[in-house]
């Protein structure tokens, strides 16, 4: 595809994962950055704090990414201007789908999760596609090693399905530790086997006393 | 003033050179409720005065929040000063996101004076009718700016503006010079003594006033009313101390006391 001279994007690699809980939500991504089979950094954040209570974890093209991330936090900065308190999850949920399709014919090309705490204070994931096609589900997760990660996850959260009437809670009644543990678990299994997700772990808890940072280091071959 | 040929429009000049639609938007400032801002080397503290057109209604907002490190008051017009208020706010985002750094005061003072001027110098425009006090940091300080209707701007230590603003200005003259040195309390304390001054026999309490500050390592936010409250009772202490002292000396100079002119009448003294 980059042989074509006009491709302007870059896949960087990566992995994003998110898993919403009864009164948190946990969001983790890793942090290489690469290009082809070279790494450009060990480091780089895919994971950006977009409101009090609403995290945003991007794989894709980072440079878009970036982007992404800074139309969103000026977007939120004139939403706080104009009403006086923090945007809450679900409305940024949908300002960021809103945001996607704005760019339909040329699109970020990110893979996005939206993780935080709803307007109860219930977690709550919502996971999109590149043009901004969104849905609010109990976990989800996106980039490279997301194919690994998915099946894992559905067996361990045993999401109910949407179709079921009367309808499930979709979060997970694991608690907040065991959420995170599984997490780690899970990248670590990912790292093995795909060679765009290692070097460290980003781990974001978001929960009612505020928004917890973790690092765990991963294999960085 | 007086009204005269020239003052119809904005691009007239008078014989004497001046623009009289402009200087009228300069009133429209001085009929607002009043708004002072004061400095130290580290903090600037605005404060204004909360008037209710009537005792069902709120009051208006006179005090905005533009960014992080800089804040406005206004006096005069305002839905004037909203709308300004507005424009300012999208310059600091802008520049935040092109630059990933907070747009110096200087410089948003600097826009804010040309988008003024713009309106002294257009047919189908009028000036604007808010007079804004702008507090913010940068790289090399507090900065404390004045901008008018006529898109001209001034720094200051302190100032006050809208009606009754002279006497917090003459309260302020006498104070000033070691407002640098000033503590962050002491700054509030003498922001309020300054809204003191335009009440002018009125009460201070919190509920006839909004406080803001903004500081080295202080994000700019509106300070909560119990806060202010509790300073005015504070103030409220020094001062009964103060007038008692002052009652022991003027019950010795009645004579000249009864000379005085103006308000008040001489039988409230």
């Amino acid at each position: 595809m980059a042989l074509r001279g006009d491709w302007v994007y870059e896949n960087n690699g990566g992995t994003c994962v998110a898993i919403a809980g009864s009164d948190y939500c946990v969001v983790a991504a890793d942090t290489r950055l690469s290009v082809g089979y070279s790494i450009y950094t060990r480091d780089y954040s895919k994971i950006c704090k977009l409101a009090d209570k609403c995290v945003l974890a991007s794989s894709g093209f980072q440079g878009d990414m970036k982007a992404l991330q800074k139309n969103l936090s000026a977007k939120h900065l004139i939403y706080q201007h104009q009403h006086n308190k923090q945007m809450s999850c679900p409305a940024m949920a949908r300002l960021l789908s809103n945001t996607l399709y704005y760019k339909r014919f040329f699109p970020y090309y990110t893979f996005n999760i939206l993780g935080g705490l709803d307007n109860e204070g219930k977690g709550c994931v919502y996971s999109y596609d590149a043009v901004g096609s969104y849905e609010r589900v109990g976990y989800s997760c996106q980039g490279t090693g997301g194919a690994l990660i998915m099946p894992v996850l559905d067996n361990q959260l045993k999401s109910p399905s949407p179709l079921l009437l009367p309808s499930r809670d979709a979060v997970t009644p694991l608690s907040e530790s065991e959420a995170v543990d599984l997490v780690k678990d899970v990248f670590a299994s990912a790292t093995e086997r795909d060679i765009y997700t290692g070097d460290k772990l980003e781990i974001i808890v978001v929960n009612a006393t505020g928004i917890r940072q973790e690092f765990l280091d991963l294999r960085k071959d | 003033m007086f009204r005269n040929q020239y003052d119809t429009d904005v691009t007239t000049w008078s014989p004497a050179g001046r623009l009289f639609q402009v200087e009228y938007a300069m009133e429209a400032v001085k009929q607002g409720s009043a708004a002072i801002g004061l400095r130290s080397a580290t903090h600037i503290v605005l404060a204004t005065v909360n008037k209710a057109t009537s005792e069902l209604s709120s009051h208006q907002k006179k005090i905005f929040k533009v960014d992080d490190h800089i804040g406005v008051a206004i006096a005069g017009l305002t839905a004037d000063g909203r709308v300004l208020s507005r424009y300012l706010r999208n310059e600091c985002i802008n520049h935040s996101f092109v630059y990933e750094s907070p747009l110096p005061i200087s410089r948003l003072v600097v826009q804010l004076a040309d988008k003024a001027q713009v309106c002294t110098q257009r047919s189908w425009k009028r000036p604007y009718g808010v007079g804004l006090l702008v507090a913010g940091l940068d790289e090399t300080g507090a900065h404390l700016y004045y901008n008018c209707p006529s898109g001209n701007y001034f720094e200051y230590q302190a100032f006050a503006i809208g009606s009754r603003s002279q006497a917090a200005k003459t309260y302020l003259e006498r104070r000033f010079d070691n407002f640098n040195k000033y503590s962050r309390e002491e700054l509030i304390k003498d922001g309020l003594f300054a809204i003191k001054e335009t009440l002018q026999g009125e009460k201070l309490t919190s509920a006839i006033c909004t406080v803001a500050i903004v500081g080295v390592g202080e994000p700019f936010h509106i300070i909560n009313q119990q806060a202010i409250e509790q300073v005015i009772q504070s103030l409220d202490i020094v001062e009964d101390a103060q007038v008692e002292a002052a009652a022991a000396e003027s019950a010795s100079e009645e004579p000249s006391a009864a000379q005085e002119p103006a308000a008040p009448a001489p039988m409230d003294l």
